[in-house]
């Protein structure tokens, strides 16, 4: 009685409290299922055991408050029209092959943007972060450009590149570089300078310095500057393909206004939602596996 | 007056012959006018264990890091020979958190043309001999205290160094491992042979592990004491008792029996 009062209350204590007084099968599967890894509890002021799919949780709460909103016609579906009409409309779109075309234009521009981005950031990076007349000559600049937002630039790279996708490219890459320059330049510097005696007295060349303890010191800078770049191309991408497009899911949305169609806009959102999201999931799972060395509050 | 000591380094391994890993003469460093360093005069011949003792802010530090040639931007001048390669261990283990055991010990490692090992089958024969054998793999924050600072020890040791410096590497450890560490240390020592310059607070220490013992006060070697006792060395020895006491004075404090 009084040990499944307890189950209910705190299992990990009924584990912890088994293992002293020696487990009969039944709890011995409990506990399986419980403590898979057989590993103790986080101490008292470490976060508690990890939710599964933590991710998901909130999203999906989320969704059903939309289902269950239409449904019940708390929603007026000529503001927003209802999950399965936008179910509808993405079947449609994507049987006529609209959807696929236009998504494979929007991430081809966001991720060449991206990727031109990280490359721009990174060495700018490097050579601010590793040479004084380097952090003296870009430092300021990028500093200034990171106060201007990239649409502010827009009507200037219009100008200068055309409304093609050299232009709609530029845009994404420099509001990308930025983020993962400062992220990366931070990084860099706060690596430990005890780190860099310890690199002199084991007598690493440059480039095995820049190896083995700048780039790795620097890493949990670049990827937290992933995270901001990836969600920031997306972002820029909005904005590039709602003005002066004939393609692209940005297109799609802003053609879908002038009819009123709010189910195309919706399928928009939610790909441009879950684009953004997933690849942020994506960027988080390579910072888990890459930092792997890390012990952190999170773990 | 900032004179480029490194300088005079150069060469030094033929000048030093194989009698000498530390020659120097009149080494003067000072911080902002400050005189910490004060005409130092200090000969470690090969393969010879020297502890190096003094009291917080006399200058221990300071003088092991002219002979590691760490001590950028910091003025002085005096004759420094050293020989050619030099390990130093630190206080902390100071292990890249993002290699694990095996590419910490490896760090910078160069494989000498000839014999056909790779620097991994050293790295792995040294993290036995420190009795780590199968934790290669292990990321530093895996280890605990005294094992990241054996992986500090391979990571010297594997480089075969001439002279091995070492500023208070057992500082932050508890007394047993601390023990065990000395036993550790007279072994590698012997086997390996390298001449070693150790930074401690510890006198007890200091008479357990080192050929000659000396004291460095207000920028000079105030005292220097040979510790010629048998092994296994124990502090309840008389002879023992003796140089710990002279020690002690030389550092100003008298011992008190209880
Ligand atoms: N970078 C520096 N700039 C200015 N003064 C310094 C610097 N490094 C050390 N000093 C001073 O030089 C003196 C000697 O320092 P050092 O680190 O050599 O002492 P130490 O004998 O190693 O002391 P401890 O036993 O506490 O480690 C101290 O008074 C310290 O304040
Ligand atoms: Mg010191």
């Amino acid at each position: 009685m009084t040990a499944q009062l307890e189950t209910r209350i705190d299992v990990d204590h009924l584990v912890r409290r088994t293992r002293s007084v020696g487990m009969n099968r039944a709890q011995d599967r409990r506990r399986a299922v419980v403590d898979p890894d057989n590993r103790r509890r986080p101490g008292r002021l470490g976060l508690r055991r990890r939710i599964p799919y933590a991710g998901a949780v909130g999203p999906l709460a989320l969704l059903a408050v939309w289902v269950v909103g239409s449904a019940l016609h708390w929603i007026d579906l000529r503001s927003l029209s209802a999950p399965w009409t936008v179910v509808a409309t993405a079947g449609e779109l994507i049987s006529d092959g609209r959807l696929q075309e236009n998504l494979a234009t929007s991430s081809w521009r966001a991720l060449t943007g991206l990727a031109l981005g990280i490359v721009l950031g990174v060495v700018l990076a490097l050579i601010s972060g590793l040479s004084r007349l380097g952090e003296a000559l870009l430092d300021g600049p990028i500093q200034l450009k990171r106060a201007i937002p990239s649409l502010a630039l827009l009507p200037l790279l219009i100008l200068w590149l055309g409304i093609g996708e050299p232009m709609k490219v530029t845009t994404i890459t420099l509001g990308v570089f930025v983020p993962i320059y400062l992220h990366t330049h931070n990084g860099l510097r706060s690596i430990d300078s005890r780190y860099v005696e310890l690199a002199e007295t084991v007598g690493l060349r440059r480039s095995e310095f820049v190896r083995h303890v700048v780039l790795p010191g620097a890493l949990p800078g670049f990827l937290m500057g992933l995270r901001f770049a990836v969600t920031g191309a997306w972002l820029a991408l909005v904005v590039v393909e709602q003005i002066n497009s004939t393609s692209g899911i940005g297109y799609m949305m802003e053609l879908a206004r002038t009819y009123g169609q709010t189910d195309i806009i919706i399928v928009g959102l939610v790909l441009y939602g879950t684009l953004g999201y997933s690849s942020d999931l994506l960027v988080r799972l390579v910072q888990r596996k890459a930092l792997s060395w890390r012990q952190t509050f999170a773990d | 007056m900032a004179t480029d000591v490194r300088g005079l380094v150069e060469g030094s391994a033929r000048d030093l012959g194989d009698r000498l890993a530390v020659d120097v003469v009149g080494l003067t460093r000072r911080y902002q006018d400050r005189v910490i360093l004060d005409q130092v005069d200090l000969q470690i011949a090969g393969g010879e264990f020297v502890a190096l003792l003094g009291r917080s802010g006399s200058g221990k530090t300071t003088l092991l890091k002219a002979l590691a040639g760490l001590d950028y931007d910091v003025s002085g001048e005096g004759q420094l020979r050293v020989a050619d390669s030099i390990s130093v261990v630190f206080q902390d283990s100071r292990l890249l958190p993002w290699r694990r055991v095996l590419g910490n010990v490896t760090l910078g490692l160069r494989t000498q043309a000839g014999p056909g090992q790779s620097s991994e089958d050293r790295g792995l024969l040294s993290l036995a001999e420190v009795g780590l054998a199968g934790r290669e793999r292990a990321w530093p924050t895996q280890l605990s205290g005294g094992e990241q600072q054996r992986v500090a020890l391979a990571r010297s040791l594997v480089r075969e160094p001439q002279l091995l410096l070492a500023d208070e590497p057992f500082g932050a450890l508890d007394a047993l491992t601390r023990m065990k560490m000395h036993v550790l240390l007279r072994r590698l020592c012997a086997a390996h042979k390298p001449a070693v310059l150790l930074v401690t607070h510890d006198v007890d220490e200091a008479i357990v592990l080192a050929d000659r013992v000396i004291v460095l006060d207000q920028g000079k070697i105030t005292t220097e004491v040979s510790v010629d006792l048998p092994a296994p060395r124990r502090a309840a020895d008389p002879a023992f008792a003796d140089i710990r006491q002279h020690l002690l004075r030389s550092l100003g404090i008298e011992e008190t029996h209880a």
